[in-house]
């Protein structure tokens, strides 16, 4: 199958105007998704191609452009939501969780809510406390509604594409870091990978790491510096939070009996706590070792760069974390 | 004040408009002796008692294929759009047979098949949803509208500032209908609200303002929805408002103030239901015999809802996982 070697945000654009040619009902709104070509430029050129019907600017409405993709996708339309960054979907919340996501159950089965809400997450470069954000294990906190978050270009072409396609409401990040970041992705206009399907993006044996988004370069790059120790890191993205690949991470955890728990969001409540207490619960037997976590810093985020970085998860830091359970 | 004799109603469908109106109160009030015996469970039950012209009247503006969408007090709105009444009450009951499987109670009460898009108990929560209904209608040029009920305590909150300049911006074919009954919960309108006249927020959004109506009156609320739901299906939102009144508490169990007991007195005066009939009086000489059969068979239809509610079965432990996701 052929490939091109692109950037994410090509990858996501690709999926997304393929989807958008493939199904007529499939459209964008957002704020700045039109005429200034999108935030993060996923939309660029789509005004031009598919015109201002399919291609909908919004007003600064974060709860009507949320709410209005439910009401657009109970009715019958695969609407695609750009909230231009994750941070102003707190705005989003109750019409993501009250009704994207329970909408369908509530009126027992009478509607189904096939949309997707796109969010550029992730933190760094100084964008301050409000602009920081990487909150998924919130809105993944959620029965009703899934959550995809992808760390390789190929993984946002597919996913992005899962998630247009199917008939639940998805929540779906993309990584502002990883935007510009080039791999590998098939050209195939049907390359859709499942739901809730992680993936194992380095085989080993003896430290399982579990991770997802921007977690799975810092775990890559640790697993690489590992290994020249002799120390040998499965690690494992998740790819979707919800729903979330447990038996992979059980299958893995079987072989190497020990874990780290790499997330880019915050410890309280979290990613890493969820991942802990299902081993634990599950896998008590395999265990060989405390379960680490690396999560950023309990604090808000500074301005200042040098302070900044030392609230967040680095390679260094899962080197760190891996080192002391073997 | 409406000019009665310019009706284009049929005798029989004025006859059905007034059994209607009969049926929900009747109906309300079953519900609140059912909910006093704990026959009907939860904590809120919104009854529309008093509110029965204005539901009833706009609705029957409405074609079969046009979209009805409310907040919680919504069983009148319900029953007026043409949702099954025994499995309404089914509903109340918690029964598997309900509108919404025993999963959604009281104040989501929805029926796809009549195009009664549900109540919903955030307030606000549904305008979006609604804007969302009526850009599907936009986006494939059907020529259908979307009727949107809205609570006078619901105009101050961000979904309807968000959601009506968003259906100005697209000129989406929306009915925003407040149905000002002088109280959200505790609290009168003019204490809550910067502009009482709540028609003229149409203004700040550059859509069309339909004024105030007389929501006591079927055939005031009847004429001016008919004009407003012709513009909005030709030429984008409008905003109404009715003055009604709740007969009830915010919810049944809610105690009503001795301010409003000399309010009420002056609405009851000009009673939905007594105005009707003395309306028909006056048109149809020899009606008598039509009108003395309106409430025997609303009797019967409420009787054989309750029948119906109490020998339907519970749902299971299956039902409670069911619809979570499509
Ligand atoms: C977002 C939100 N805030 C508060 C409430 C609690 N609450 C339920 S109904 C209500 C009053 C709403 O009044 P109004 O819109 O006038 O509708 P009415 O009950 O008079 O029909 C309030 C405050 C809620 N359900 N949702
Ligand atoms: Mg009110």
């Amino acid at each position: 199958m052929a490939e091109k070697n692109i950037p994410m945000r090509e990858a996501l654009r690709a999926a997304l105007r393929e989807e958008m040619i493939r199904d007529e009902r499939v459209f964008v709104m957002g704020q700045e998704v039109g005429a200034w070509d999108g935030t993060h430029k996923v939309t660029r050129g789509f005004l031009d191609e598919f015109g201002a019907r399919r291609v909908r600017d919004t007003p600064i409405s974060e709860m009507a452009i949320a709410g209005a993709a439910v009401g657009a996708a109970m009715a019958g339309l695969r609407p695609v939501a750009e909230i231009m960054t994750i941070n102003f979907a707190f705005l989003a919340f109750d019409a993501l969780i009250n009704h994207a996501a329970k909408v369908r159950y509530m009126f027992d089965g009478q509607f189904k809510v096939p949309m997707v809400v796109r969010a550029a997450t992730g933190w760094g470069n100084q964008a301050t406390a409000t602009h920081s954000h990487t909150p998924e294990p919130i809105f993944a906190h959620f029965p009703g509604m899934y959550l995809g978050c992808p760390a390789t270009p190929a993984d946002a072409k597919g996913m992005l594409k899962a998630a247009i396609r199917d008939d639940n409401p998805v929540l779906f990040t993309e990584v502002i870091a990883l935007y510009p970041k080039p791999g590998p992705v098939p050209d195939d206009p049907d390359f859709v990978l499942p739901i809730g399907k992680g993936d194992i993006k380095r085989a080993g044996e003896d430290v399982t790491i579990v991770t997802y988004g921007r977690g799975v370069e810092w775990s890559l790059d640790a697993a690489e510096t590992l290994a020249r120790e002799g120390v040998s890191c499965e690690v494992i993205d998740v790819r979707w939070l919800r729903p979330l690949d447990l038996p992979l991470i059980f299958q893995s955890f079987k072989k190497t009996n020990r874990c780290v728990i790499v997330e880019e969001s915050l410890p309280f409540y979290s990613f890493g706590s969820e991942i802990a207490a299902q081993l634990q619960e599950h896998m008590f037997d395999y265990m060989d070792a405390p379960i680490k976590r690396v999560s950023a810093m309990d604090v808000p985020l500074p301005y200042a760069k040098e302070i900044e970085l030392m609230a967040l998860p680095d390679a260094h830091k899962v080197v760190a974390a891996v080192k002391e359970i073997i | 004040m409406s000019d009665v004799t310019k009706t284009t109603l049929t005798r029989a469908e004025l006859i059905e408009v007034y059994h209607q109106m009969v049926l929900i109160r009747r109906f309300e009030e079953k519900c609140k002796e059912l909910y006093n015996a704990r026959k009907i469970g939860g904590v809120y039950l919104h009854l529309y008692n008093g509110q029965e012209a204005t539901g009833v009247g706009a609705i029957k503006a409405l074609k079969p294929t046009d979209h009805v969408i409310t907040a919680y007090r919504d069983h009148g709105i319900a029953i007026a759009k043409g949702a099954d009444v025994k499995r309404l009450m089914a509903e109340m009951f918690g029964k598997r047979t309900g509108v919404s499987g025993g999963k959604g109670g009281s104040m989501h009460l929805a029926d796809v098949n009549v195009r009664m898009w549900g109540g919903y108990a955030i307030v606000g929560g549904h305008l979006p949803l609604a804007a969302g209904i009526a850009l599907k209608s936009k986006y494939n040029d059907d020529g259908e509208v979307v009727l949107c009920f809205i609570g006078d305590g619901a105009t101050n909150n961000g979904y309807f500032h968000e959601a009506l300049n968003l259906s100005a911006v697209w000129d989406l074919p929306v009915v925003w209908l407040i149905e000002n009954n002088l109280y959200g919960m505790g609290t009168p309108v003019e204490v809550s609200s910067g502009q009482p006249e709540l028609h003229k927020r149409a203004i700040a959004y550059g859509m069309k303002d339909f004024g105030r109506v007389d929501g006591m009156d079927f055939f005031a609320v009847y004429e001016v929805a008919q004009q407003a739901v012709e513009y909005a299906r030709t030429s984008g939102p409008v905003l109404i408002e009715a003055i009604t009144y709740r007969y009830e508490g915010h919810g049944v169990s809610d105690r009503i103030y001795m301010k409003r007991v000399e309010e009420m007195q002056t609405f009851q005066q000009r009673d939905p239901l007594v105005v009707m009939e003395s309306k028909l009086r006056a048109m149809f000489p020899d009606i008598e015999p039509e009108l003395a059969q309106v409430e025997p068979s609303v009797a019967a239809i409420v009787e054989e809802a309750v029948r119906f509610a109490e020998e339907s079965p519970t749902p299971t432990a299956e039902d409670l996982t069911r619809n979570v996701y499509a």
